[in-house]
């Protein structure tokens, strides 16, 4: 049976290669003049040398200079965040992935000057945060805005009055708040909700409120704290292609922690994986993905890539077919865009079995990974083999007759 | 009819307790409110893990709120006459009652609102500090606000105990409905005066609770 890989995604990757709906109309597309318009308003002023420093290019956005942070109890000393560096670039959807206790959290609260580092510097937008206080700390949080997983809205207040409310702190006019309240309920999405209160909205909801709120005062940087860890999977998927679509329409530099590899895969561009207060692995997403390193990242992967029910369903196949090879196939970035499998048949004596397959989007390319069924002559096997592996494409003799 | 049943009760003295009665529960419920508000923030405020943790001030606070919230009521005017008239110039009639009366009420208050303010979810007033709020924002623009209810069903509590405590002030001289059923009832023999100001007294502390529910049920969007 001629099986190509690129005519069976229809049937195999259905789920990941649609095309998301657009939340945002296309006739909004101007609201990026109208922000940058009201952030030059807002900004102007003073300009200290740190941000003519930063914006001559000479330093990152964001950098973190050997940060550690110990908290003392009674119990004695517990290190959260162990000598952590870390550059991150403007415009860049940055993820910081590790499980319950690795200090993800406190790590991302040192950027907003929430945590203070017991050593190291934390340094963004030119702003040195790990040091500054008072009135200079609460301008700086104006820039660095920040979602949660647990949405934090005041339920005391509208959907309007609570986006509204980073606009009364920053001091902005009532009819300056209310043009800027309306553009974010469009930017986000939840026109008419306008005077709900946030008891009546759903989880989705809440959140894109949280983002609204989170970006009224033209921040330079969103950082993101579990934003989605507690949402279904459909509405983790929408608000994570909210936060792509104003990564790239406003260039919002985005820093987000999770501990779903899910979420790093589907819109961030670098990533850093924590383990005890460390960070153990860093690098371009898809590279990680192709190549992790470190056991624990091996595991995060294994997350998105191989389903639980895979093993399972490769183990009864293999029962099924106790003749010939199984071979599992890794795609990345090109070549899983290639009809392999048409090339396979045309080119050696081998029949082809597909068991399963899956490919993965991540924002700098797609990476899958494809389970075949080789039988036929033996030397034709291996050369066939030796094709696949020819083709830059990951190969793993799984059965071997 | 009702002059058969209560033969004995002077309409226009009943109305006359029921308005000091109602002077001195408003004045002391207000100064209460108001009071117990300060002392309650500054309780939340100072404890542990808050704006601005001070455990000294925190146990200070706290040890004042405790003794005179154990003090019983009744002894607490007693040990307060001197200041009431340090402060008055006089130890007899409604106002006379206020000091007492306020002195109190404000810690039991205070401890409400503490309750109160705890309940609030501390994720959201990290949320307000992420935005770049100042302290004074946070306490009007979050703790306030989104405590109200509580603070409302708190004052209500409150309020009804106020309505007991101005007739314990009462029966030594503050005038009021608790006066009035003491002197005119109990010390003459004259049941249906008692039974009179006990009914008005009810009715106060039905009408405070049905306009605290009604203002708590209003301001409560959860």
């Amino acid at each position: 049976m001629p099986f190509c890989l690129s005519a069976e995604r229809h049937f195999y990757f259905q789920e990941t290669s649609r095309t998301v709906p657009r939340i945002v109309n296309e006739n909004e597309l101007g609201a990026k003049d109208k922000f940058s318009k009201i952030a030059i308003a807002y900004n102007s002023g003073q300009i200290d040398e740190d941000n003519r420093k930063y914006a001559r290019g000479e330093q990152h956005l964001i950098s973190i200079e050997n940060v550690k942070k110990i908290y003392s109890s009674i119990r004695g000393k517990v290190t959260a965040v162990d000598d952590v560096s870390i550059e991150i670039n403007e415009g860049e959807i940055f993820g910081v992935i590790g499980y319950s206790g690795a200090g993800k959290s406190t790590l991302i609260r040192m950027l907003n000057g929430l945590e203070l580092p017991t050593e190291g510097t934390v340094t963004v937008a030119g702003r040195q945060v790990s040091s500054i206080r008072g009135n200079e700390l609460r301008k700086a949080r104006q820039e660095i805005s920040m979602i949660f997983q647990h949405f934090n809205l005041l339920w005391s207040r509208t959907v309007r009055e609570n986006i509204a409310f980073p606009l009364e702190i920053a001091g902005i006019p009532k009819g300056q708040r209310q043009k800027r309240v309306a553009e974010l309920i469009k930017l986000v999405g939840l026109d008419g909700r306008e005077d709900a209160y946030p008891s009546q909205l759903s989880g989705g909801q809440k959140q894109r409120v949280g983002i609204a709120r989170a970006l009224a005062n033209n921040p330079k940087v969103l950082l993101c704290d579990e934003a989605t860890s507690a949402l279904d999977p459909q509405t983790t998927d929408s608000i994570l292609d909210l936060l792509v679509d104003i990564n790239k329409r406003l260039g919002l530099t985005i820093v987000l922690i999770t501990h779903e590899m899910h979420v790093i895969r589907k819109i961030c561009h670098r990533v850093a994986v924590m383990e005890d207060g460390r960070v153990v692995e860093t690098g371009p997403v898809l590279e990680v993905f192709k190549n992790p390193q470190q056991q624990i990242t091996k595991r995060f992967v294994q997350q998105v890539t191989e389903p639980e029910e895979t093993k399972e369903t490769i183990e009864h196949l293999i029962e099924q077919y106790p003749q010939g090879t199984v071979v599992q196939l890794g795609f990345v970035g090109e070549s899983a865009e290639q009809p392999i499998i048409t090339n396979l048949i045309r080119k050696f004596d081998v029949t082809v079995n597909i068991l399963q397959g899956k490919i993965s989007q991540t924002q700098n390319g797609s990476y899958g990974t494809l389970f075949i069924h080789l039988d036929g002559n033996g030397t034709e096997v291996s050369n066939a083999i030796e094709f696949i592996r020819a083709q830059q494409v990951g190969v793993e003799v799984i059965k071997n007759d | 009819m009702i002059n058969e049943l209560f033969p004995n009760v002077k309409w226009d003295r009943m109305w006359e307790a029921t308005g000091e009665t109602l002077y001195m529960t408003g004045i002391s419920v207000l100064a209460t409110f108001i009071l117990g508000i300060l002392l309650g923030l500054l309780l939340f405020l100072t404890s542990k893990g808050n704006i601005w943790e001070n455990g000294f001030i925190n146990k200070i606070i706290s040890a004042f709120v405790n003794i005179f919230r154990s003090i019983p009521f009744i002894i607490l005017i007693v040990l307060l006459i001197p200041f009431t008239k340090l402060i008055l110039d006089t130890m007899i009639g409604e106002n006379a009652a206020l000091p007492a009366l306020i002195v109190g009420a404000a810690p039991f208050y205070a401890r409400m609102v503490e309750i109160g303010l705890r309940e609030i979810d501390k994720g959201v007033i990290e949320a307000a500090k992420s935005m770049g709020a100042k302290t004074s924002t946070i306490i009007f623009k979050v703790l306030l606000p989104e405590s109200m209810p509580a603070l409302v069903s708190g004052i209500t509590v409150t309020a009804i105990a106020l309505v007991g405590y101005t007739a314990m002030a009462g029966v030594i001289g503050a005038g009021g409905l608790g006066n009035l059923a003491y002197l005119e009832g109990f010390q003459r023999s004259r049941g249906d005066v008692t039974l009179m100001a006990t009914i008005v007294i009810l009715v106060i502390v039905f009408i405070l609770q049905f306009i605290g529910d009604f203002i708590t049920n209003k301001l409560d969007k959860r």
